[in-house]
């Protein structure tokens, strides 16, 4: 993969990165931020595929997907935390 | 092999950005929830196959981060919108349908 690409796809993902994080900071209630916490789960796992790709280095796919495990009991706790408060 | 993992790379990270845009402007929680769960997943999916197309050997690996993103991501979305819903969040002021609004009001006669 070439410099330039990657520096392309780099960008835009990193740029995804900073609306979700807008998102995340001002979330009006408590459940706003997870969503955008979720959605940046997402978004990060492809970057370390995409940062895989570019060093050459597929130890880093590991990374993603344990990453991803994480995030996503990450946030069914913090869902099944909202629903037990009441 | 490697116009397919561009072209696969250009869809998925277009459809990141735009997932995100999404989830910046929409006016409620369950329209962020849609274009941040619905979005976002299409657009790592298709980066990250896009990524084994270009590297043929990492494929399976791939594969395996692929099919756990297409398990996981409903799941936890589901999750979440339940236990908003529940919390009673607010809908927007023009929403049109509601159909877990009669189901609730049953279940929570019933508890």
């Amino acid at each position: 993969m070439n410099e330039t690409a990657f520096l392309i796809f780099t960008g835009i993902i990193i740029l995804a990165i900073f609306l979700a994080f807008i998102r995340l900071l001002k979330g009006p209630s408590v459940p706003d931020r997870a969503v955008a916490l979720d959605a940046l789960t997402t978004i990060t796992t492809a970057l370390m595929v995409l940062l895989a790709l570019y060093m050459k280095r597929a130890i880093f796919l590991d990374v993603a997907l344990t990453y991803s495990i994480i995030g996503f009991i990450g946030v069914l706790s913090l869902a099944k935390f909202f629903e037990g408060r009441s | 092999m490697d116009y397919i993992g561009y072209s696969f790379l250009s869809i998925g990270v277009a459809f990141l950005l735009l997932g995100s845009l999404g989830i910046l402007r929409f006016p409620d929680l369950f329209n962020r929830m849609q274009a941040g769960t619905k979005a976002t997943t299409f657009g790592a999916i298709f980066s990250i196959l896009g990524v084994g197309f270009m590297e043929p050997s990492w494929l399976p690996k791939t594969f395996v981060i692929v099919l756990f993103i297409l398990l996981s991501n409903p799941v936890s979305s589901h999750a979440l919108a339940r236990s908003a819903y529940r919390k009673e969040s607010k809908l927007w002021k023009d929403t049109v349908v509601d159909e877990y609004a009669e189901v609730f009001e049953v279940e929570k006669g019933g508890e």
